[in-house]
């Protein structure tokens, strides 16, 4: 028998129409998910860049460039999702403006370019260095004769490094920060529109979805940018203890008040954007309560039973009371926040997933509920793109990209003006 | 140069220059084509007192355009609704109460017609019904509604899916990406993902079909005349006297998509 898509993961339950599947499933969880980070990490960066949050130097050029690295990997779940992912580029070359998703070419790379261009001027003075040195070493190998080429090109011919030069290049970054603040709420406040504005899906649709969007996107982004922080500030740290001043790293002493304070001002601002995103997200449910209209029968079996572990227990509960109170109790430490900080990353995508996922666990004809079995072990390519084999490889590649950017524009060792 | 030349030159210029503004704008086929208008708008009648759940036209439906038989998607589908005398669903036997409930199937679309009174509740599960429970019990044709404002071709993101000027929903198989909006977009669950074509598909009202002056297959189907099609711009046509001058109701008004397929005795159940 011929398999339908959608048909391997859904399990339906009483009047459901025929043709009703889970017809979006974990990757479009990835998509706002992923875009949410990217979001999140740069609107971080220019709290530094913009509003001039001194304390926040390290961790602003660090979420700029992993919010770099996260870029494409918003756009992979969405060509694993594709049933025809060669076509994807049909949605830049022949866009539908009537459609949300018509804009996502157009919003995406405005969004690309403002970060790569503000990563140039910051990275620019390392650019002309780099390809300096290597210019003035004449016997280069392989190796060095690419990085050569690859510096030499980074800097775009422009090699003035001089005070007046710096000076206009730090007036760009912060030019560009700005400009990004809002290009980046766009970005992630129209991933929210593509579902708020499905009047179809009587959970979707609501005017709030593209704000409670941003607000959890900022959550996410700032609660990833501290775990990764800690990671390689641990790393850092264990290095330092290791191997001395050998390893050229400052002394661990110096590293371990660094970080808790970068970690303690970060996550006042995790806290703020989450207080904000519940608020919304529970003047939602109330208003639905409240109003009470005729999917409201449908929904609220929904949410108050057959998904109420997934929403109050896992994404309220777990996700956001349990971290609240974690950044909330006094002295605070660093690994505290790392598990407080997971705990909200984990709250997001469990908002990510109630939203898409419960979206559609009741059918249209509201008599009905449909279920997502997440497939674990693929037995054919759908559900290996749509399983969780598709979900780990979206989550893994932009570690795999920061490692590569890392070495070309270096987050720690470099101490340039920003 | 004297005022005569002067008059003269200007009338050239203006003259010469006249032409090439016309000729700047350009000319659309589509405003070429409204203009001469088309004087056919396809709309559907479905008379569920006269469906008997037979399935002939889901059959029919099927191999006229090639949606594979045996897949668990289908352009058109009957559903079956039995409604208690106390108004509530029966599940697995026992009376449990979700007030949203309400006693209704479509196995493999009403493909092979209802040849059990048990009630398919999904993965396998049959519930029977009393008969002295039933107050009432009916068949509804579905299919898609062919909307005047419809959210599927709104949600497009590359226009693959667009409304002919005879008032039909086409998709174009070489330009979907799969992207599934639309099968989000539509109120009524008409569209899936073709299994073998992996694009957006729905029912055309056999487009191919009607433009040749035949029938759709599921209304050549019916052995009922549950189901029939018509030309609204047409006042003599059967169908658009009975939309005009009889009870017609539509599904899911409330969605604001202005539906196309006109039913008859439209039940308040109806889903």
């Amino acid at each position: 028998m011929i398999e339908v898509h959608g048909e391997a993961w859904t399990l339906k339950e009483f009047f459901t129409y025929p043709n009703e599947y889970i017809y979006w499933s974990i990757q479009i969880v990835m998509y706002p998910f992923m875009t949410g980070l990217v979001a999140g990490a740069f609107v971080l960066s220019s709290l530094y860049h913009v509003f001039g949050v001194k304390q926040l130097k390290n961790i602003a050029r660090f979420s700029l460039v992993f919010s770099f690295a996260l870029l494409p990997v918003a756009m992979m779940p969405l060509m694993l999702h594709l049933q025809q992912p060669l076509r994807g580029i049909h949605v830049m070359m022949t866009p539908h403006f009537t459609s949300a998703i018509a804009a996502f070419g157009i919003v995406f790379s405005t969004y690309g370019m403002i970060v790569a261009s503000e990563l140039w001027f910051v990275y620019r003075p390392h650019f002309v260095a780099t390809a300096l040195e290597l210019k003035g070493n004449s016997q280069r190998g392989l190796i060095d004769s690419f990085r050569y080429l690859l510096f030499s090109a980074l800097t775009l011919g422009s090699y003035d490094v001089s005070e007046d030069a710096l000076e206009k290049d730090e007036k760009a970054v912060g030019f560009l920060a700005g400009l990004g603040i809002p290009v980046a709420c766009f970005l992630h406040g129209y991933a929210g529109f593509i579902f708020g504005s499905v009047k179809a899906n009587a959970l979707w649709m609501t005017p709030l979805m593209p704000v409670i969007f941003i607000c959890s996107a900022v959550v996410s982004g700032i609660a990833l940018c501290i775990i990764t922080y800690i990671v390689t500030m641990e790393i850092r740290k264990l290095l330092s203890r290791r191997k001395g001043k050998a390893s050229g790293l400052p002394s661990y002493e110096e590293l371990r008040s660094a970080e808790i304070e970068e970690v303690k001002l970060t996550s006042k601002y995790l806290v703020m954007f989450l207080i904000a995103a519940i608020t919304l997200e529970l003047l939602d449910l109330i208003f639905r309560g409240y109003t009470a209209v005729k999917s409201w029968d449908i929904l609220r079996e929904v949410i108050y039973q057959k998904d109420f572990y997934k929403i109050f227990v896992m994404q309220y509960g777990m996700g956001n009371l349990l971290p609240f109170i974690l950044f909330k109790l006094p002295g605070l430490t660093v690994r505290r926040a790392g598990l407080g900080a997971c705990l909200m990353l984990f709250g997001v995508f469990m908002m990510r997933w109630n939203v898409v996922i419960g979206g559609q666990a009741f059918s249209s004809s509201f008599a009905g509920f449909m279920e997502y079995v997440l497939p674990i072990i693929p037995h054919n390519i759908e559900t290996a793109k749509e399983g969780l084999v598709g979900a780990v490889a979206v989550i893994i590649t932009p570690y795999v990209l920061f490692y590569f950017i890392n070495k070309v524009m270096p987050v720690f060792k470099y101490k340039g003006a920003h | 140069m004297d005022r005569r030349d002067f008059l003269k030159q200007t009338i050239t210029i203006v003259a010469g220059a006249a032409i090439p503004a016309t000729a700047l704008e350009f000319v659309n086929p589509r405003t070429l084509f409204a203009a001469h208008g088309s004087d056919v708008k396809w709309v559907f009648l479905a008379d569920t007192q006269k469906c008997v759940g037979c399935g002939f036209c889901v059959k029919a439906c099927k191999l006229e355009n090639e949606v594979p038989y045996d897949a668990n998607v289908s352009r058109t589908w009957v559903e079956r609704y039995v409604i208690c005398k106390d108004g509530k669903m029966r599940v697995e036997g026992n009376m449990a109460n979700p007030g949203f409930g309400i006693n209704a199937d479509s196995p493999k679309g009403g493909r092979d017609g209802f040849t059990t009174p048990k009630i398919d509740i999904g993965e396998g599960k049959l519930v029977e019904i009393k008969e002295e429970d039933i107050s009432k019990a009916f068949f509804v044709p579905k299919l898609c509604n062919q909307c005047d404002n419809p959210p599927c071709v709104q949600v497009c993101p590359v226009g693959a899916t667009y409304k002919t000027g005879d008032g039909v929903v086409l998709v174009d198989r070489s330009w979907c990406i799969g992207c599934g909006y639309c099968v989000m977009g539509c109120p009524y669950g008409v569209r899936f993902f073709h299994p073998i074509y992996k694009v957006a598909e729905k029912c055309n009202f056999c487009y191919h079909r009607i433009t040749k002056g035949l029938k759709t297959a599921c209304v050549q189907s019916c052995p009922f005349g549950a189901r029939q099609i018509g030309n609204l711009k047409d006042p003599n046509d059967p169908v658009t006297r009975t939309v005009m001058t009889g009870r017609v109701g539509i599904l899911k008004s409330e969605y604001g998509t202005k539906p196309q397929v006109y039913y008859l005795a439209l039940d308040r159940e109806v889903r």
